[in-house]
């Protein structure tokens, strides 16, 4: 019996004795916080794979006294989640969406941060003749007609929108089609996917440097009109949802607008890839 | 093959190093998947122990029920949860979405069905016969419990374990309520789906590796003191 009680006792005084450690740090970090110090940001996956969003939110909380919590689950959910009221600030990259979302009054003072650009990657062989075509519709007018495997992201994320919204410039529609596939997969394993099957599809330039090395595709399609990955901030509406923190929310998109985080913005990683991922925007 | 050999080399520098990250992600982890495996242990083994040792009407069925939620998805868990945590949901109010606390309740939900059927299975092997050869043997009321928790001693640790095992590596639930925040609410299973999201296979593999380790050690301590017979 006493042997129990002493294992018992143990192992009580290792869990509470975690879970004292992390209360401290909770109480000490929050002394100079602001009266409701936790902000929600909802964002696309892309600012976080690429690392900028964990970069930037020591930063923010150092220099506002707020907590930020990055919740990165592409730019669908984020938009349905501010719809919804259960985040108090977005990051998104779905023009078209975010507008109706502003139209509609669920998110305001929507404005530009930065932006990259999407590329059409493929085999290094392009067996659908993507390079050569004039422009962007015949370059997927030419995967239509050669039924050329395309794998597609099928995720309602913010480069799944993009890549529908293109093809129907285009004038096509490939869902059903037997060699277009939709994986419903984040955008690095969908590249793998896509590598695996030698297979075409659309990504942000971000990811694919990251995965560059890792898988054998080409860019077969790059700078067209059309390209251009948008990012915006925008806040929700407070009127809408009381519980937002809108003070909080407000000092955040304050933050990324700076210039000295603009500048940081355009910095990131340049060194290691080259060339920036993200180019930004607000001072214009 | 080369991302495996990475991926060890990975993990070792990672724990020589001793580097922050890694600790903080350990120490979440730990925090969290202990918390919810004691929470189901003071929950599920009463309940475990009264479905597996008395007899009454309905109890096949309870623990039927049990049985199939042995199987319970932990998406299903998050995307519950999350729903009930959300500002709209009916608990809101408590402000606990995309917090620790948030995963230990998920972590909670799913080691619960382990804790309670292995507890019920120990006490049901517990024969008919022992209560009447204890007491023959002139045991008090506190002798007996002595005597009959000795004898489920082996089960019930099998039960917490098994408890153990279903919340650490558990990932689909802890990410939908935790959201995965950095230095926040990422533990191990978390940053591993991250990591490999970011092309980062190396620090995958080895993050994998570490999980590996401390589900041995924590396993294994407890199979220890299974064995000594405490």
């Amino acid at each position: 019996m006493k042997r129990i009680l002493g294992l018992l006792s143990l192992f009580f005084l290792l869990i509470f004795g975690v879970a004292g450690c992390q209360e401290k740090g909770a109480v000490t970090s929050k002394t100079t916080a602001p009266k409701n110090p936790e902000v929600i940001l909802a964002t696309t996956t892309s600012t976080v794979d690429t690392g900028l969003l964990d970069q930037l939110k020591p930063e923010f909380e150092q220099k506002t006294g707020y907590k930020l919590k990055i919740v990165a689950v592409g730019t669908g959910q984020a938009l349905k989640m501010g719809e919804k009221g259960e985040a108090d600030v977005l990051l998104t990259h779905a023009p078209k969406d975010e507008e109706a979302l502003v139209a509609k009054g669920y998110v305001i003072d929507r404005q530009p941060v930065m932006h990259n650009d999407f590329i059409l990657v493929g085999p290094k062989n392009d067996p659908a003749g993507v390079k050569s075509a004039k422009d962007l519709n015949e370059a997927l007018k030419r995967i239509y007609e050669k039924k050329a495997l395309f794998i597609s992201r099928g995720d309602d994320s913010g480069t799944d929108k993009k890549e529908k919204s293109l093809w129907k410039t285009a004038g096509l529609n490939p869902k059903g089609q037997p060699w277009y596939k939709e994986a419903g997969v984040g955008m690095g394993a969908c590249l793998q996917l896509a590598s695996e099957k030698q297979g075409y599809s659309l990504t942000d330039r971000g990811t694919y440097l990251a995965y560059k090395g890792k898988i054998d595709l080409a860019i077969v399609r790059e700078k067209d009109p059309g390209l251009i990955n948008y990012y915006h901030v925008m806040l929700v509406n407070p009127q809408k949802y009381p519980k937002v923190n809108y003070e909080g929310a407000k000092k955040f998109a304050e933050f990324l607008l700076s210039p000295e985080v603009q500048k940081e913005i355009g910095e990131f990683k340049k060194n290691l890839y080259g060339q920036s991922l993200f180019i930004p925007d607000a001072q214009k | 093959m080369e991302f495996i050999w990475e991926g060890i080399k990975e993990s070792i520098r990672l724990i020589l190093t001793g580097d922050p990250e890694l600790y903080q992600i350990l120490h979440l982890t730990l925090n969290v998947s202990l918390t919810a495996t004691l929470l189901a242990a003071i929950v599920g083994l009463p309940i475990g122990a009264f479905l597996g040792g008395k007899k009454f009407w309905g109890q096949k069925i309870i623990l039927g029920i049990f049985n199939a939620l042995l199987g319970l998805p932990p998406v299903v868990v998050g995307l519950w949860l999350t729903m009930f945590l959300w500002r709209s949901g009916p608990l809101g109010n408590l402000n606990l979405l995309y917090t620790p606390k948030a995963m230990i309740l998920a972590q909670f939900c799913i080691a619960l069905p382990e804790v309670i059927v292995f507890t019920a299975v120990a006490f049901s092997q517990i024969s008919e016969n022992f209560f009447r050869q204890v007491k023959a043997l002139g045991a008090n009321r506190y002798q007996q419990l002595y005597l009959l928790l000795k004898e489920v001693r082996l089960g019930l640790l099998a039960a917490v374990i098994a408890g153990f095992g279903a919340a650490i590596s558990e990932v689909g639930a802890s990410i939908m309520v935790g959201g995965n925040i950095y230095q926040e609410t990422r533990v191990l299973t978390t940053s591993i789906l991250l990591e490999v999201g970011r092309g980062n296979f190396g620090l995958a593999i080895g993050l994998s590796i570490i999980l590996m380790l401390i589900s041995f050690i924590v396993v294994g301590t407890l199979t220890y003191w299974q064995r000594k017979g405490y």
